[in-house]
């Protein structure tokens, strides 16, 4: 018998009782939405992180002092700092694969315009800085070498720093700011970058030439971090590699010693955040799996009932020539195209509270092609798996007992 | 139908039945329900069972129409050994051979005429216009080719089973069972049926086996045979069978007249 004759079969075996098969099928589409919703939501987080990993810079790599311990964090940065700007001069020199190096230091203190003060955070970097981040200037210029190699009292205002010292808007470049009462001159703005993987205001801070941080507002010798960029996103690991060894050989390390500085790049974050709200993920595949669990078990019972219900019908069948496997197949593609309906209706379901999400609660959702598919095709495997008993039931039934059924 | 003279004139019986034995265990209880029943019947032949209840007859039918096996002795399905095939095989010689008549019609609830008679093609692979054409040819001969669109529940009883009838032949069976068929119907009703199948079996040279209570409808088939206790106790030739249509001409008006207002009823 061909499957597809017994489709019309099967759909007005359902449509006879309409209520039974939407309570039946409640659970497929909840499952079916869950699923759509959760991996909307699931996608849209983290294609938010990637864009603000991104944003951290291209093919960005960052070196702390200190090494890793169990938890993954660094002993205090910076108070224990043994870099030098040397360090930053060989990386320049040594690795091939690294594109540009800058060391930065930075000094947490007020900067003042006018009357108005703000709290914020100054970098002290080389000019090549903006390229390691991939953060273009709105206005202005940036500093020059020069400017670093003479502490020159000039600085870059990241965009909350403007907002804050310029709330009545105009145009700030060439006019001073003052940090520890030191007159700064704005060079320019940069463009705004948004929140970074952490939760933090990237836009909040101020960058100024290295050494102009290093000796006026620190007062130090030292480098507290280096970032660097690889010379593309294949080279991330040999870029990582080159700096391990250079640094181990600078640092006189020992082979039996472990790394005295720590070198994180945009994977690394990537994964850790990714880590959380994949936890997040599975929570809600086992929110989904259960439902459609308790929606294959809705379509077993009702399947069951079915059965019973037509025993003659499967004995009249019989008694005309349907084989065991016709009325297998019968029951297993009704019980497919009941959960089929129901991941319809789901599908349905879970873009529309997708949409809501995106609109009410004003979280990034991206709704995947695939993840659609996929609850669709779940939706029928349920079908499949959870038909299949009552099917085998009713095949296996004794013709003429069927047709004696009352 | 397509009883083909060459056919015909083989000398091998549609069913030859020998010694055919069938026991019931109900826990500790054998019921013997047929104890060795020897019986031909040959292709063409209009036969009725008769017996009180309990003698076999059912257990009989099951087993010709191989819905069931026996467990003891042998029958052959136009000369198929059907004692020994399996589920499978049985439901294929069913649908193949065997036409199925029953006294509660068994029709597919809600669902057309045309549908019902359909169904055993279906079942057969046979494709969509090819069912649709033999099935509305099965309802002409049976005379409801005014009702093919009517579903079955909205058919009169002796409609109902002319459609049940009109299922059995659309496969060109080799046997239609009817296992009292005219039990849930009216008198008149009855002997319409029984015209039916006068009609198969004399112009479509259909070989048909009933089982029936009353004398009177054996009456119009062309051999009786009785069952006893699971034995048959009699074999008799009809020496001269009733005409339906001749019965039915002389019954009185008044029962045509209350049929069509019946028919005329939504
Ligand atoms: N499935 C069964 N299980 C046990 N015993 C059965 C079964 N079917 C029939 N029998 C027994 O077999 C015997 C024959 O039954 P069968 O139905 O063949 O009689 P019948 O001649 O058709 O009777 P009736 O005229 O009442 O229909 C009976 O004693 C019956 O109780
Ligand atoms: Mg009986």
């Amino acid at each position: 018998m061909n499957p597809l004759s017994v489709l019309p079969v099967a759909w007005l075996a359902l449509m006879r009782h309409k209520m039974r098969a939407v309570l039946t099928t409640l659970g497929i589409m909840i499952g079916v939405a869950s699923v759509i919703a959760m991996v909307a939501v699931g996608s849209g987080a983290r294609m938010m992180i990637e864009a603000q990993v991104a944003s951290l810079g291209a093919n960005m790599l960052m070196i702390f002092p200190g090494s890793t311990n169990q938890s993954g964090l660094r002993g205090g940065m910076g108070s224990v700092s043994r870099f030098t700007e040397a360090d930053g001069r060989a990386i320049n020199d040594e690795c091939p694969n690294v594109a540009a190096c800058t060391p930065v230091v930075n000094y947490s203190g007020r900067a003042v315009y006018g009357n108005q003060n703000w709290p914020t955070r100054i970098n002290g970097v080389y000019p090549n800085y903006t390229e390691i981040r991939d953060w273009p200037l709105s206005a202005g210029k940036l500093f020059t070498e020069q400017d670093v190699e003479r502490a020159t009292k000039v600085c870059l205002l990241g965009q909350t720093v403007v907002d804050n010292l310029f709330p009545d808007g105009g145009d700030p470049v060439g006019l001073y700011v003052r940090v520890r009462n030191i007159p700064f001159r704005i060079l320019g703005v940069l463009e705004r970058k948004g929140q970074s993987p952490f939760g933090a205001d990237q836009d909040d801070t101020i960058i100024a030439p290295f050494t102009t941080v290093q000796h006026r507002l620190l007062n130090t010798t030292s480098v507290y971090i280096f970032m660097c960029s690889a010379s593309s996103t294949d080279t991330i690991y040999k870029a990582q590699d080159e700096i391990t060894a250079l640094f181990r050989q600078r640092h006189r390390l020992q082979p039996d010693q472990d790394d005295d500085f720590t070198i994180r790049n945009q994977a690394d974050l990537l994964k850790a955040q990714t880590e959380s709200s994949g936890v997040m993920q599975m929570l809600l595949g086992a929110i989904a799996s259960i439902s459609l669990l308790v929606g294959g078990i809705g379509i077993m019972n009702i399947m069951l009932v079915s059965v019973t219900e037509r025993t003659r019908e499967i004995g009249i069948r019989m008694a005309i020539g349907a084989r065991g496997r016709d009325i297998l197949l019968q029951f297993l593609i009704e019980a497919v195209v009941l959960a089929l309906a129901g991941g319809m209706v789901g599908i349905g379901i879970g873009v529309g509270a997708t949409q809501l999400i995106t609109y009410v609660l004003n979280w990034p959702t991206l709704l995947s092609p695939f993840s659609i598919v996929a609850a669709f095709g779940s939706a029928g495997i349920t079908g499949i798996c959870f038909g299949f008993f009552p099917a085998t039931k009713a095949a296996k039934l004794n013709p003429i007992d069927a047709l004696r059924y009352e | 139908m397509t009883a083909g003279s060459s056919i015909a004139q083989s000398p091998e019986p549609i069913i030859r039945v020998e010694n055919l034995q069938k026991t019931y265990q109900m826990g500790e209880v054998a019921v013997h329900a047929l104890r060795g029943i020897s019986l031909n019947i040959s292709r063409g032949e209009f036969v009725a069972i008769m017996g009180h209840s309990g003698s076999g007859k059912s257990t009989f039918m099951n087993l010709i129409g191989c819905l069931d096996r026996g467990n003891g002795g042998r029958y052959m399905l136009e000369g198929v050994d059907a004692s020994t095939r399996n589920r499978d095989e049985l439901a294929k010689l069913r649908n193949a051979k065997i036409g199925f008549v029953f006294q509660g019609f068994n029709l597919l609830s809600r669902t057309t005429a045309l549908e019902n008679v359909e169904l055993p093609l279906v079942y057969a692979g046979v494709p969509r216009r090819e069912r649709r054409r033999r099935a509305e040819e099965a309802l002409k001969i049976v005379n409801l080719a005014d009702r093919m669109d009517h579903r079955s529940n909205q058919l009169s009883g002796g409609q109902q089973q002319r459609v049940a009838i009109a299922r059995a032949l659309v496969v060109h069976p080799a046997i239609i069972l009817a296992d009292e068929p005219t039990g849930n119907l009216d008198s008149r009703t009855a002997v319409e049926i029984m015209g039916v199948f006068q009609q198969l079996n004399r112009q479509h040279h259909m070989t048909i086996l009933v089982v029936t209570h009353e004398p009177d409808i054996a009456q119009y088939t062309r051999r009786i045979v009785h069952f006893h206790d699971g034995r048959i106790s009699n074999d008799a030739i009809v020496s001269n069978p009733r005409d339906a249509a001749a019965d039915l001409a002389a019954m009185p008006q008044l029962d045509e007249a209350v049929q069509s207002i019946a028919a005329a009823a939504p």
